[in-house]
């Protein structure tokens, strides 16, 4: 079971002056239980890969595939296959539109014939994992800050059970706990089988909690692969826009002093690494 | 004579209708012309109410809060007010006015009914400045995330403000964007324009001059960067950045000798095998 796109190529404006290849050619896969991050600099084309994902968007060429399930748009399948992919947007304010917060959590679920206690649960639930206090769900979600808000469309996306995930950088707005938390909750919805797919540009996340990375620039396929491969190439051919973890660039320069350790170490793991260094150049 | 603070605000406070607890306890605060402040603090502790009223966009109910002397809860100064002082909000979809990049960057001198000469030469800066020169042609609405925070930037610098309130405006670029605005900031700081930066991202704080944290709608701490990342980080619950980690560790194992900067390159040059 997994949720795929196949050699998609996508164009804003096409066929006017002002037309721009989004995508080139790229094609992604997640199964349920994976964590898979799209990485890419501004620009890249990852909130537009992100966006075909759900079907929202129709590619030009290429194609995508949920379960098995090759949907043409507006189609029935479609829209069943529509219901399985839940998508939090870049910007949460654009997808808000019921007068409190209770009413955008129960939004998706209701649509589908939930109602009563179960309809309760599924939205207290949805609100937990978000980490949202129960005091919030009378809340009209733009009168809350942008954080808050934040966690309302996570949790209004998480409310309709989706298989397959899809964040456009979800954290942006997050303070510290808050990034904690939707980590932790991320962590746990995917060990019980739902598929993570992360967009960010911020390679310190993708390379700790990814099975695996795709890297864009400017619309087609820079670096495909496990983080620690991802980070051997980028650290030799590295991509505009992207940045390595300090304790990458950090692993780097040790390297070029002659002190071998993987590029993707924690802190107390390099520490480790130049503790046993010391001692055989004293020996 | 004494220099007048750029921000004066004493006791200041503000509910939004509806709403069970004040956004804005009580806030005593005091910044001086050229001051680079980090804005730290939980979500909804009162950051973005706080620089909504520094720019005149919502009155302090009780107390008072002056920019550059003037009165914020003063409606004929608000104008005024906010010709000196610029707000960068966290969406730039709240911000770009007009449909081609060059045209919103010109709409604020516009309005300030500069002659032509003058407002091309501000556009041109400010799209200089925040690297946007390329694409002054193109939709604005066809910018990617990070593209539209630089544009709601330029706007902001084309209206020369004397102080700039940055309302997590760099939430959506990617780390060499992020660098290149920081170094914006940084230009634009050393020419004495002032900086109030509401921030998540404590790698930002390094650049500060200092650092003052919210809780709860009240200012709870108000420090130097350096006390800040020795005391509070992480009583206050904050991340510590990678290179502080490193800095740590490396020092606890008396890898690098003290006043070894958090910085990779000098962690790197310092490192004593």
């Amino acid at each position: 079971m997994s949720i795929e796109a196949v050699d998609i190529k996508y164009v804003y404006n096409a066929g006017t002056s002002a037309a721009v290849t989004a995508l080139d050619g790229i094609s992604i896969e997640a199964g349920r239980g994976e964590w898979v991050s799209i990485v890419g600099h501004t620009g890249s084309g990852k909130s537009t890969l992100a966006q075909h994902l759900n079907l929202l968007l129709t590619p030009f060429s290429g194609f995508v595939s949920i379960d098995g399930v090759r949907a043409a748009p507006g189609s029935r399948e479609a829209r069943a296959a529509r219901r399985k992919v839940g998508l939090v947007f870049q910007y949460p304010e654009s997808q808000f539109f019921a007068e409190t917060v209770r009413e955008e959590i129960a939004f998706a679920p209701s649509n589908w014939g939930v109602a009563g206690d179960a309809l309760d649960a599924c939205v207290t639930e949805a609100a937990s994992w978000a980490g949202l206090s129960p005091a919030a769900l009378d809340a009209n979600p733009f009168s809350l800050s942008g954080g808050e808000r934040r966690r309302v469309a996570i949790a209004s996306v998480l409310s309709a059970r989706p298989d397959y995930l899809v964040l456009d950088e979800p954290t942006a707005g997050l303070d510290a706990s808050g990034v904690r938390g939707l980590t932790a909750t991320l962590r746990e919805l995917c060990s019980n089988g739902m598929a993570v797919i992360h967009v960010t540009h911020d390679m310190e996340t993708a390379l700790s909690m990814s099975d695996r990375i795709t890297v864009l620039e400017r619309g087609v396929l820079a670096v495909s692969g496990i983080p620690e491969r991802v980070a051997e190439y980028l650290s030799q051919r590295p991509v505009k826009g992207l940045v390595m973890p300090p304790s990458v660039r950090f692993a780097q320069g040790l390297r070029e002093k002659g002190v071998s350790l993987p590029l993707v170490s924690r802190v107390d793991g390099i520490i480790e690494v130049l503790e046993e260094a010391r001692s055989r150049r004293k020996r | 004579m004494e220099q007048s603070p750029v921000f004066f605000i004493q006791g200041a406070g503000y509910s939004y209708k509806g709403a069970s607890v004040s956004a804005i306890e009580s806030v005593n605060l005091s910044v001086t012309s050229g001051e680079w402040v980090a804005l730290l603090g939980t979500n909804g502790s009162g950051k973005s109410t706080l620089a909504k009223m520094m720019n005149a966009l919502l009155p302090p109910m009780r107390g008072v809060c002056f920019a550059m002397g003037m009165d914020t809860s003063a409606p004929e100064l608000a104008a005024s007010i906010r010709q000196n002082v610029a707000l960068v909000f966290q969406n730039p979809d709240d911000q770009i006015v007009a449909s081609i990049v060059e045209e919103d960057v010109a709409f604020g001198p516009e309005n300030l009914g500069l002659p032509s000469e003058a407002i091309r030469a501000r556009v041109e800066r400010a799209l200089q400045l925040t690297g946007l020169s390329e694409m002054r042609r193109r939709g604005s609405y066809s910018l990617s995330g990070g593209q539209k925070q630089r544009l709601a930037l330029a706007g902001a610098l084309a209206m020369e403000p004397k102080a700039l309130i940055l309302d997590e405006s760099t939430s959506m670029l990617d780390p060499e964007g992020r660098a290149s605005f920081l170094n914006c900031l940084r230009e634009l700081n050393t020419r004495g324009i002032t900086i109030i930066q509401i921030t998540h991202r404590m790698e930002e704080v390094v650049h500060a001059s200092r650092v003052v944290i919210m809780e709860a709608g009240k200012v709870a701490w108000d420090g130097s960067p350096d006390s800040f990342w020795e005391e509070k980080c992480a009583e206050f619950g904050f991340d510590t950045p990678q290179e502080l980690e490193l800095l740590r560790s490396l020092r606890a194992g008396g890898f690098v000798p003290a006043g070894t900067k958090p910085v990779v390159n000098d962690l790197l040059e310092a490192l004593c095998l």
